[in-house]
């Protein structure tokens, strides 16, 4: 019995997941080693430090993110919701309040379009995927209509310590926030019946049903979830970047969905960890930072990213012959 | 069920002979024949790939990979044309291209069975930072191509360019292979009710990689098109462009569950976002407003379509989840 996985039976299906956090910890560690011998800098833990600002605020939404595939379901407006909430942010800075209002205006936004979107598709049945992509480009786009091609600048002073400050010596806000956060989700998903309801959902939404679970109210609630954690990641962004545009964050949405799969969530719904994101997390930092320290073009990272994503799912398929899911 | 989306396809129609005529109230000049030809060519690419994309979803996989297919495929053709390889073969070259990058999408789906969005959303990227590792980032300009590489798209017969008529050839010929061909109706089948059709003898996973292979030779065919025609090729080429595909077919009515949808509704979903984009500068509201007003057309679409195609037994469980 995996301690990692309490709320899944004995089984093949427990073994297999388990394993796949196995692959992706060996894959840290050979990606963390390799990086170690192609530069020279990279083994500083200041520097380390900033490699994990390439990942924290993604992995905010990809707990929320994990919790809304594992049900089944998807968000692909989370990018544009951090354009919305940071554009919110900067039209109350502009309007004079501190720091505490922006923040809130920021978290109120991400739960307002989590609501909007947990709305469309548990009230009124839509498909995710659909109802996703069309407020991806709704959100962005009131993004693009209240800003156009300006910016907003000149957030107060101590807004900075959201992206920029640091708790304890190379611990950033942001590496603290995810800790708690990868704790948070980690005891929600695998400890909590509501993280029991989202499993049954995803395996079976008609016999959730059917036992009682209120599907429609734990969907919404999965959409909300999400809608805040965007906001959060809005907060963290906005305050790292110091400035607003409505093209902020943009395919951001694609990243996370990549870092909750290839975290070894069944997009399909239904499996998953959030012990596996958190390393997928780990992974796509160092990547991303070992590459940046070798100049090599943020393109060609992609390209890296696209072959990872593919490889570590088709490996076990391939190896194993026919894995679960499809 | 015929009958209904004979119906949808009519009010959509209708809905855009409407704003059309809406916008002609105020600005006669938008429904000057050579303006509506304009709007139509402009929405021609968007015509075709949305053919690919709704033979996919009929399947149900959906292609995130197409606007990569596309800019690779035209990068492809622009450099084989700075090598001074003949326009015919070029042409060749940018289709075969496409539907080899659609047989890798195809492959992975049906071979080895991971989902086509999670095959679709890496091969995306990897087949976008090829474009940039073929020409580490350059663009290769008007000035570097022939004239006769650039005129194929825009050469104009019977008043229409060339690229409005083979969007028109490509919108005939699906809409005869989808409705009155066995591998046509392979689709429908193999997304309506993909156990069913195992019964039947179809081979779901050879049927969906055929759609991609459609997906990316016409998503290849584009990319020729769209660089021979905007006289410029470069890394983010119709970057984006995949939801815009995607939107066109939540528009035109084709279910996202699979299986259900016609070429004709696809085609007037493109239609629909074209009108809107080019009606936006004539009616001066700022360009910043287009997405906004896509993604409320597509909200629009989407709870349209599931408020008529609510089965009974369907509404009844859904009654019971409010409780």
């Amino acid at each position: 019995m995996s301690r990692e996985i309490p709320d899944r039976l004995q089984s093949r299906m427990a073994r297999v997941w388990r394993s796949w956090e196995a692959l992706l910890l060996a894959v840290f560690i050979v990606v963390f080693i390799a990086n170690s011998f192609a530069s020279p800098y990279f083994l500083n833990a200041w520097n380390l430090s900033d490699a994990t600002f390439n990942f924290t605020e993604k992995a905010l939404i990809a707990f929320a993110m994990a919790m809304l595939i594992v049900a089944g379901e998807i968000d692909l407006s989370v990018a544009s919701i951090i354009a919305l909430a940071s554009t919110a942010m900067g039209l109350v800075m502009m309007a004079g309040f501190g720091t505490p209002v922006i923040v809130a205006a920021g978290l109120a936004t991400g739960l307002v379009c989590g609501a909007v979107n947990g709305a469309l598709v548990a009230g009124l049945g839509l498909p995710s995927i659909v109802v996703t992509i069309g407020t991806m480009s709704l959100f962005r786009g009131i993004s693009f209509i209240v800003l156009g091609d300006k910016a907003f600048n000149g957030y107060p002073a101590d807004f900075a310590y959201f992206g920029q400050g640091y708790v304890f010596w190379v611990i950033s806000f942001e590496l603290a926030l995810f800790a708690v956060c990868a704790l948070g989700y980690t005891l929600l998903l695998h400890r909590t019946s509501f993280g029991r309801t989202v499993f049954a959902i995803g395996n079976n939404p008609t016999a959730a049903l059917f036992s009682g679970i209120r599907v429609a109210r734990v969907r919404f609630i999965l959409f909300l979830l999400t809608g805040v954690m965007s906001g959060l990641a809005a907060v963290c962004l906005t305050s790292r970047l110091g400035s607003t545009r409505p093209s902020i964050a943009t395919g951001w949405e694609l990243d996370v969905v990549t870092m909750v799969v290839l975290g070894g969530v069944n997009i399909l719904g239904g499996a998953g960890s959030i012990l596996g994101v958190v390393l997928a997390a780990f992974i796509m930092g160092l990547v991303t930072f070992g590459f940046g320290l070798l100049n090599v073009p943020g393109i060609v990272m992609s390209i890296f990213m696209g072959l990872l994503l593919i490889g570590v799912i088709a490996l076990p398929r391939l190896v194993r012959g026919r894995a679960k899911g499809r | 069920m015929m009958r209904v989306f004979k119906q949808r396809e009519t009010l959509l129609a209708l809905a855009i002979v409407l704003m059309t005529l809406g916008i002609a109230g105020r600005f006669p000049g938008f429904v000057a024949p050579n303006n509506l030809a304009n709007v139509f060519n402009d929405t021609a690419p968007l015509m075709i790939l949305v053919i690919g994309q709704m033979i996919v979803i009929l399947t149900k996989c959906i292609d995130l990979s197409m606007a990569a297919t596309l800019a690779l495929c035209g990068m492809v053709a622009a450099l084989l044309n700075g090598a001074g390889v003949p326009l015919a073969l070029i042409l060749a070259a940018a289709v075969a291209l496409g539907a080899a990058l659609g047989a890798i999408n195809g492959l992975l789906v049906w071979k080895v069975g991971i989902p086509s969005i999670v095959v679709t959303l890496g091969t995306m990227t990897i087949y976008r930072g090829t474009v940039f590792l073929l020409t580490n980032g350059k663009w290769i300009n008007a000035h570097e191509m022939t004239p006769a590489f650039k005129a194929l798209p825009r050469g104009v017969i019977l008043g229409l360019p060339v690229m409005s008529w083979i969007a028109l050839a490509l919108i005939g010929a699906f809409a005869v292979v989808l409705t009155r061909t066995p591998l046509g109706r392979a689709f429908y089948a193999v997304g309506g009710n993909p156990h069913a059709a195992v019964y039947a003898g179809l081979d779901v996973g050879r049927t969906q990689a055929a759609a991609f292979v459609i997906s990316g030779a016409l998503a290849g065919l584009v990319g020729y098109l769209w660089v021979a025609r905007y006289a410029v090729a470069y890394v983010d080429i119709a970057g984006g462009f995949e939801l815009d595909v995607v939107a066109a077919c939540v528009i035109g009515g084709i279910s996202i569950a699979g299986g259900a949808g016609t070429v004709v509704g696809a085609v007037l979903g493109a239609l629909f976002l074209g009108v809107i984009k080019n009606a936006l500068p004539v009616i001066g509201i700022s360009p910043f407003w287009q997405m906004a007003i896509s993604g409320s057309a597509i909200l629009l679409a989407v709870a349209f379509n599931a408020g008529r195609g609510r089965a009974a037994g369907r509404l009844i469980l859904r009654e019971e989840q409010r409780t």
